[in-house]
């Protein structure tokens, strides 16, 4: 236990003040409003899935969680269902595999919700190409971005995108429109 | 030459590693597999390609492993009726690889009893093929419903839990079945192919180029790994050799995703045991080496550092400095907190004796990579097959003998420090050379070249083949995962329930890597 202490002193707070809202990685105007979005900023609950990603999205997901970024001291935390959630939290390129999870995990979401696409795929296809919701797209496998599935309120480019950009997205998300 | 067979005619593939290529007839397949079985070797990927556009048929590609090198066996196919010997009895691991073969290209194995598919869900018609050249997407578009039948078990008392594929954490997606008695664990069965994104139809539409953007992206945490073994396949076609600079570099990256995957994983098996305490001492030390990643190397993955023919970054005299210092900073502060876990009553006890893979069973079913040397599977290609710069490296293997988390977790310390050592000497023999770097532009045409390197989970292997114009007519990538997922199966037998995810983490295996 002292050995615990004494590292946990030794390492001090390492947390930096977390990025500003930006607006302009909204892809829909803001529609919840400001009483629920100020009840959001309290005590946010995300959901995070993985529709088809390559796990790349998912390591900067995960540092979103450590000491730096410490997403935690803002109230916000990741939790294990979709009915305990507010936020959906989703990487893709979205597999058709993965289609009809990600509808009923969308579905499952209490309301008022909010979706945050993560990264290159999740905004466009990315690097698997621009698959489609109707099977007319440049691959057979995959339905695209987040948005051919689901609606999507703010997207985060980025391959992956840095832990500051999610962070940044997921505050947008819950910010009121400026 | 590895594997002697009277209608066996083995070529030298690439100086790079010990592989060799050749034909063999469908009917000679079961007798040179038992035989490279039973001196010791192991199966390492299988899969095929369409080569009736060429006036063949289909082919099945086997590559084999053992003490001496790899052998890719090209078995001929009949373009009617695609059809081989089941060699599952004889490697295990062949079972969802040819199941896998036949969702994307439907060449069969007979005999075998299970049938199941496997990649395929409901995205596109059975009966058609997508790796087939003329398939057509419209056409085979469906939304057929996806039933799989999974093995029941059946007892008084037992029931089951069905879990995924959305899981409880910030995880990829799989389905896991669980049949239970009590909290006790009876049988797990695993369904993968949720992350199905059709990675390799989509390498024949692209350029090499975009192809080692696209290998770089396989299984985003090993970008390093398959990043190097794509270039080591096209260096192979082309018959080059990058600088002695340029494979320095790539052994520095590598090492480094090495350390970070190990430290990002004991952070999460403190945490998966309740001391959180874990998690955040080792992410913190993760993050410091992802932002020194950013700074050097302009990518905190180290995506897009390694392209055919070379390395497509530069590390200055600084920038050594930095490494040097961090190095220091981590063989310090890891041995602070492997002496805290090893002290620590409570996740002492969780670790060990849990989700025991015996040596016995490994080497059965053929365990690879760090789990495979936690179960006592000496395999290493740093080591057996240690390809430039490796060959002037000494790499210390671990291995342990319990198979249990606690091993899984000594294997990842160890694994750590040596990698740390190494890099400190690849530091000190990196010469900076100012010179361009001779990229490749395009490889010969009708080609075949294998590239495998030992990322942190394991043996990562990729394929190339060419067409006749040089252009990427197949390319297959393997994960060392699809060797070690069914193990985890055996792993949790016995187990309770809620030691899963912990099992799970220590073997941290790659969905989008075996979904493809």
């Amino acid at each position: 236990m002292y050995q615990i202490l004494k590292q946990i002193v030794k390492t001090g707070i390492k947390t930096e003040t977390p990025p500003q809202a930006d607006g302009s990685m909204r892809l829909v105007e803001q529609r919840l409003q400001q009483a629920i979005l100020e009840a959001f900023g309290g005590a946010l609950a995300i959901r995070q899935v993985d529709a088809g990603s390559c796990n790349g999205c998912e390591l900067e997901i995960h540092a979103v969680n450590n000491a730096y970024y410490n997403i935690e001291g803002l109230g916000i935390k990741f939790v294990a269902s979709p009915r305990h959630a507010d936020l959906l939290l989703v990487t893709g390129p979205v597999s058709r595999h993965m289609e009809l999870a990600l509808k009923r995990t969308y579905d499952a979401t209490p309301e008022p919700k909010l979706v945050v696409a993560i990264g290159d795929c999740a905004c466009d296809g990315g690097i698997f190409g621009s698959g489609d919701a109707d099977g007319s797209g440049e691959n057979y496998a995959t339905c695209g971005k987040v948005s051919n599935v689901i609606p999507v309120d703010v997207v985060v480019s980025g391959c992956p995108p840095a832990p500051t950009a999610i962070l940044q997205g997921i505050l947008t998300a819950i910010s009121a429109r400026k | 030459m590895p594997i002697k067979h009277p209608n066996l005619k083995l070529s030298r593939l690439t100086d790079a590693l010990p592989a060799w290529a050749g034909d063999i007839a469908v009917d000679d397949l079961r007798a040179v597999c038992r035989q490279v079985h039973d001196g010791g070797g192991r199966l390492v990927a299988l899969w095929g390609s369409d080569v009736r556009q060429c006036g063949g048929g289909f082919k099945l590609h086997v590559v084999l492993i053992n003490e001496t090198g790899l052998v890719c066996l090209n078995v001929p196919l009949h373009a009617e009726h695609p059809n081989y010997p089941d060699i599952s009895d004889i490697f295990p691991a062949a079972n969802r690889m040819q199941r896998a073969a036949y969702d994307l290209l439907g060449i069969c194995a007979q005999e075998g009893h299970d049938h199941r598919k496997w990649l395929r869900h409901g995205a596109w018609r059975s009966g058609s093929f997508p790796l087939r050249k003329d398939f057509d997407a419209a056409a085979s578009r469906t939304v057929e419903a996806d039933d799989y039948p999974f093995v029941q078990v059946e007892g008084q008392g037992v029931h089951e839990i069905p879990v995924g594929p959305v899981h409880a954490g910030i995880i990829e997606p799989g389905h896991f079945r669980f049949s239970i008695i009590g909290e006790r664990v009876l049988r797990l069965e695993e369904r993968l192919g949720y992350v199905h994104k059709g990675i390799e139809k989509r390498f024949e539409r692209m350029s090499l180029q975009q192809g080692a953007k696209l290998a770089g992206r396989v299984s985003g945490d090993s970008t390093v790994a398959y990043a190097w073994a794509y270039a080591m396949a096209a260096e192979g076609i082309a018959k080059v050799t990058p600088s002695n600079n340029a494979l320095w570099m790539r052994a520095l990256l590598l090492e480094r995703e090495r350390v970070a995957n190990h430290l990002g994983d004991l952070g999460y098996l403190g945490n998966d045991v309740a001391l959180s305490f874990g998690f955040a001492q080792f992410w913190i030390l993760k993050e410091q080496v992802l932002r020194n990643n950013a700074t050097l190397f302009g990518h905190r993955y180290l995506m897009d550092a390694i392209v055919p023919g070379g390395v497509a970054v530069h590390l200055s005299i600084e920038g050594k400095h930095i490494i040097e210092q961090e190095c220091d900073m981590l063989e310090q502060q890891v041995r602070i907190l492997r002496g805290i876990y090893d002290e620590h009553a409570g996740v002492q006890d969780r670790f060990i004796g849990t989700g025991v893979v015996t040596p016995k069973l490994a080497a059965q079913l053929g365990l690879c990579g760090l789990a495979g040397r936690a179960s006592a599977q000496a395999w290493d290609a740093r080591v057996q097959f240690a390809c430039a710069p490796y060959d002037k490296l000494d790499v210390q293997m671990a291995t342990y003998r319990n198979g249990d988390v606690a091993a899984r977790v000594i294997v990842r310390f160890d694994e750590l420090f040596e990698s740390l050592r190494l890099q400190r000497e690849i530091l000190a023999r990196l010469v900076s050379d100012d010179a361009a770097p001779v990229l490749l532009e395009r490889l010969p045409a009708n080609g075949f070249g294998i590239g495998m390197v030992e990322g942190w989970r394991g043996e990562v292997m990729v394929a190339i083949h060419t067409d006749a114009q040089g252009g990427l007519a197949r390319v297959h990538p393997h994960d060392p995962s699809w060797q070690n997922w069914p193990l985890l199966e055996h792993a949790i037998i016995d187990n309770i329930v809620p030691d899963f995810p912990l099992i799970n983490k220590s073997f941290n295996l790659s969905y989008t890597g075996q979904d493809l």
